[in-house]
């Protein structure tokens, strides 16, 4: 009986955000965002799922929390070494054979992948050619990634994976370390432009070489990966590439036929004409 | 019996292949577990078992359907958890009790979706993670085994789970295996 009510107040919470505030969370996956929103309760001391919505409802200054704890950004610098290694060896070589580059990391969360993959470009010679658009729905993890600064705990592992990637120098070359924060080189977004994109609601705003989406689809139900993945396929130029997260499945989605696996493991993907 | 999701932690690989060993097969109940490993490679994890095991074993994909029959694992580095339409799901959400994948993570969500239909099974471990997903399991009318601490390799998780929601089965491995057998066939 309690579960029922839970389900329903649920609903009524999605519909709240909808109408109130124009976010569509009826396309993420339930599971996890049952979860999010118990923890949001949790979180703010209230009861239950209801008085959430009653405070989202009359309480405007109260919506970022909600955005900010419905989007719990959570990645690491050079998450899944093997996977930036793929993209130096894999896909470098071809954008290097562009004049200009265009990369699209869609879900930025607190930036950690952009600065992981800026210093990739870096290093390979790469970034001057690069426009590197950061986008995420919320404005708070938009603004932490606009800062460059993580926990100095996370650094010694984030070291580590830096140079599983293949990294040529030492993750400390690019931040600077003080108390227990490090603060990354702010040159490393020189050419990086951080903007406010809603996969669930936003279109196609440029033509991208790259696009980098990892852990993002895994939130999303069906109808909405699908959304995402037809405007990742409309917005990549003919032989671009994207990299979804390692245990994100494209096979199910109608646009699968548009990409050629490049690197299965690593979720390396190149778009191809559609058939 | 729908369902027999499972939690271990250290110790879990032989724990799990002593359970299975002891199992009969159950094409209708589908078995799901979160084992806390260092090793990123669930494939390897899935071979150990299968020589045990009489279901196949494999890794529990997002997106796809719970498999009856089958004993799926979380993946590491991904919170495993199963909607209301029998389906998984993973995310990277912040880590439970130190961990990712948790068992608390995994048993919540699949109280919710499966409620009385369900068994909960706490092995072996040197945490606390596991023990609020067993009450919650317990608290939508799901059935609790919990190893026998004396037992377990590493008792502390048996005894958070049974300390915080305690079980309808307290017992060593292989009377667990016969508990289930019991639940999933009749």
């Amino acid at each position: 009986m309690e579960t029922d009510l839970d389900e329903i107040e649920l609903d009524l919470f999605i519909e709240a955000m909808r109408r109130r505030h124009g976010y569509d969370l009826g396309q993420y996956a339930r599971a996890s965002l049952k979860r999010r929103v118990q923890g949001l309760v949790r979180q703010h001391g209230l009861d239950h799922i209801g008085a959430l919505t009653a405070r989202v409802l009359r309480d405007t200054a109260f919506l970022p929390q909600v955005v900010e704890g419905l989007s719990v950004p959570v990645s690491e610098m050079f998450r899944d070494p093997f996977v930036f290694s793929a993209l130096r060896t894999q896909v470098f070589p071809t954008l290097a054979s562009y004049p200009s580059i265009n990369i699209w990391q869609a879900g930025c969360a607190h930036g950690e992948e952009v600065y992981s993959l800026a210093i990739l470009l870096e290093e390979a010679g790469l970034y001057e050619r690069c426009q590197i658009y950061a986008t995420d729905f919320s404005d708070a993890a938009l603004a932490r990634a606009r800062e460059g600064i993580f926990p100095a705990r996370e650094a010694r592992a984030a070291s580590l994976r830096y140079q599983q990637a293949g990294g040529g120098m030492t993750l400390a070359d690019y931040y600077h370390a003080r108390y227990d924060l490090v603060k990354l080189d702010a040159a490393l977004r020189r050419n990086v432009v951080f903007a406010n994109h809603n996969l669930a609601t936003d279109g196609v705003f440029c033509e991208a070489h790259l696009i980098l989406c990892r852990n993002v689809l895994i939130y999303f139900n069906n109808a909405l990966q699908n959304r995402a993945l037809a405007l990742f396929a409309d917005s990549l130029v003919r032989g671009g590439f994207l990299c979804l997260g390692t245990k994100e499945n494209l096979s199910t989605a109608p646009v699968a036929g548009n990409f050629a696996a490049v690197d299965r493991a690593a979720r390396i993907f190149r778009a191809m004409r559609p058939t | 019996m729908e369902l027999v999701a499972i939690g271990c932690s250290t110790g879990g690989l032989q724990a799990l292949q002593t359970l299975l060993g002891g199992l009969a097969p159950c094409p209708r109940t589908a078995f799901v577990a979160v084992l806390h490993t260092a090793s990123a490679s669930v494939d390897l994890l899935c071979q150990l078992l299968a020589r045990e095991s009489p279901m196949p074993v494999m890794e529990a994909e997002e997106r796809m359907p719970v498999r009856p029959g089958v004993l799926q694992l979380a993946p590491p580095g991904y919170h495993l958890l199963i909607g209301r339409d029998r389906h998984f799901a993973l995310t990277v959400d912040p880590k439970v009790c130190f961990v990712r994948p948790s068992i608390d993570v995994l048993f919540e969500s699949a109280a919710d979706a499966y409620r009385a239909n369900m068994a909960g099974v706490i092995l072996t471990g040197a945490n606390e993670d596991g023990a609020l997903g067993l009450c919650c399991v317990r608290r939508h009318g799901g059935a609790a085994l919990v190893q026998d601490p004396e037992e377990a390799e590493s008792p502390a998780m048996p005894r958070a789970a049974l300390a915080t929601a305690g079980a309808d089965h307290c017992l060593p491995l292989a009377a667990i295996a016969i508990e289930l057998n019991r639940m999933c066939l009749s």
